[in-house]
């Protein structure tokens, strides 16, 4: 079963570009990476396009399929009308490189500025040792694979390109609650999460869960849990006070 | 071919508007989504609306909220000595022209606007902040829940307490309309059902909440270390995934009940009586 399906693609780098119209072939169970490889092979020899594994696993194919942020290896052109034209464009929250490739460089900057894990000493025979329950929450997270399709969403910056400079955006947030929450790290992040990293940004409307293409429950289990972490920390008098007198202590 | 661009995150200042910077693809459209993404904030927008409007009128309109031995839950825990019915102890005397449910409406109030779920219902449907995933929002500025108003979302958790102490009083509402209209046990009417619906929808929605589960577990690093508080946290964590329901539900109820004994204090319908 092979039709011709209507493609808009963006084309151009900084300096300008615009939405092209294409008409491509496509077959039986392809998806829409498939498809723009086909373009580039028959039409647009010169057509910039990042991918790699071709299976949901590295990241590299995020862009904006019919305005939604999605992996184009991982979306079925089967969810399309034979008559529906398909427009693709690059993440629009980062600087574009060219056609479909973006600089995705801000998101780097972020993790690096993380403080990294830092467990406690280990113990006597040598060992760390933790518990499966106390690894489960942050092991949700490692799932990600930073294809910064929840960075690419989240309206804090994509809306605001000002807030970059203050909010780290969900991949980072959840980076730093997997850290809060990890049994052997002793670093606290709270006042960090508010401070640098911009916590209090995030309005817990769920974008980034909603494109999340591992399905990791960002705002559920990762943002909401260290607000009230850093409530506990910041906002909590009652808390504070309990920490304060020793009858808190940290666990 | 060209080189790369160079690195780095581009120039940190939008056009006016908070329009897109200059080095992003440009594409002009609002959002490319061509599904009907504003369906969502459009009925989230209707049935709140809704919402605020009938419990504003029935808050003042001050009465037909006690249909012995049923009360409304707008109107309980009913303070004052003006109260219809004597469900609670009654504690002091206001001026006539207060709704008894003025006194406590902003504790469920409060609970449900500072709620992480409603939250997210309000920012998208009212403050189109925004509207729906990739759509642009359309305020020029953003700072979200950093500073003052909103940061006081943050005191959440002693809402939370509050509205333990709420649906406490509603479960015991409840109990009570197992008595018949002169007092006697062993009363159940269909009022009786819809309280305590109510009140379970309610507990649900409370034990759901984000702020519960950090409190009864989340705050912990070590689960193994606390066995009993990680079981609490996994049984909240289960019902917290439906917290949206749950916060639906419950509000239907709220208003539903209150609806049943309107309807039965004006004698429009009477109470179907099982025993
Ligand atoms: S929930 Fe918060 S972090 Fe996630 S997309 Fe929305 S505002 Fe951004
Ligand atoms: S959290 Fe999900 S959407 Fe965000 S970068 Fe990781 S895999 Fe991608
Ligand atoms: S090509 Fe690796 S995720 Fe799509
Ligand atoms: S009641 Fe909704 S999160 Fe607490």
């Amino acid at each position: 079963m092979t039709y011709d399906a209507a493609f808009r693609v963006w084309r151009g780098d900084a300096e300008g570009g615009d939405l092209r119209d294409f008409t491509v072939a496509v077959n039986e169970g392809e998806v829409v990476l498939d498809v723009i490889h086909r373009l580039q092979a028959t039409q647009a020899g010169d057509l910039a396009v990042r991918w790699n594994c071709k299976a949901g696993k590295c990241g590299s194919c995020s862009a904006e399929i019919n305005g939604r942020p999605r992996l184009m290896c991982m979306t079925r052109m089967s969810t399309f009308g034979e008559d529906e034209t398909v427009t693709v464009t690059p993440l629009r929250a980062f600087p574009v490189i060219r056609d479909l490739v973006t600089d995705v460089s801000f998101n780097y900057e972020k993790a690096a500025q993380i403080p990294a894990f830092t467990p406690r000493s280990r113990e006597k025979d040598g060992n760390h040792r933790m518990q499966q329950i106390d690894v489960e929450r942050s092991q949700e997270f490692r799932k990600c694979i930073e294809c910064f399709l929840c960075q690419d969403t989240c309206h804090v910056i994509r809306d605001h390109e000002e807030n970059k400079a203050s909010f780290a955006g969900p991949r980072f947030l959840i980076r730093l609650a997997e850290l809060d929450m990890h049994p052997l790290d002793v670093v606290d992040r709270r006042d960090a999460a508010q401070e640098e990293f911009g916590l209090g940004f995030c309005n817990v409307t769920k974008c980034c869960s909603e494109v999340c293409p591992e399905g990791i429950h960002l705002t559920d289990n990762g943002i909401i849990p260290l607000k009230e972490r850093v409530v506990d920390r910041k906002f909590d008098p009652l808390t504070w006070l309990g920490a304060k007198i020793g009858r808190r202590p940290r666990d | 071919m060209t080189a790369t661009a160079s690195r780095g995150t581009g120039p940190v200042t939008p056009g006016p508007g908070g329009g897109p910077a200059p080095r992003r693809a440009a594409i002009a459209a609002r959002t490319l989504r061509k599904d009907r993404w504003w369906l969502q904030p459009l009925l989230t927008v209707l049935a709140l609306l809704l919402f605020i409007v009938y419990s504003t009128f029935r808050a003042f309109q001050n009465a037909h909220y006690f249909a012995e031995p049923y009360i409304s839950p707008f109107f309980s825990p009913c303070l004052t000595t003006a109260c219809e019915g004597d469900t609670f102890p009654k504690l002091f005397t206001g001026p006539d022209w207060i709704s008894p449910a003025l006194y406590i409406l902003i504790f469920p109030l409060g609970f449900r606007l500072t709620c992480y779920y409603y939250r997210k219902a309000y920012y998208r449907s009212f403050w189109l902040s925004p509207p729906a995933c990739a759509v642009a929002e359309p305020h020029g500025r953003y700072t979200g829940e950093t500073r003052f108003p909103l940061i006081f979302q943050n005191v959440h958790r002693y809402f939370f307490y509050a509205g333990l102490v709420f649906n406490a009083i509603l479960t015991y509402d409840a109990v009570l309309a197992f008595r018949d209209e002169g007092g006697a046990w062993g009363h159940m009417g269909l009022g009786t059902l819809v309280l305590l619906a109510n009140a379970a929808l309610l507990w649900l929605y409370s034990l759901s909440c984000h702020s519960c589960r950090h409190i009864v577990g989340g705050r912990l690093n070590n689960f193994s270390r606390h066995p009993l508080r990680y079981r609490f946290w996994t049984v909240v964590s289960r019902l917290n995934a439906n917290h949206m329901k749950f916060a639906w539900a419950s509000l239907f109820s709220v208003a539903f009940a209150d609806f049943y004994v309107f309807m039965v204090a004006t004698d429009t319908i009477s109470d179907l009586r099982f025993f």
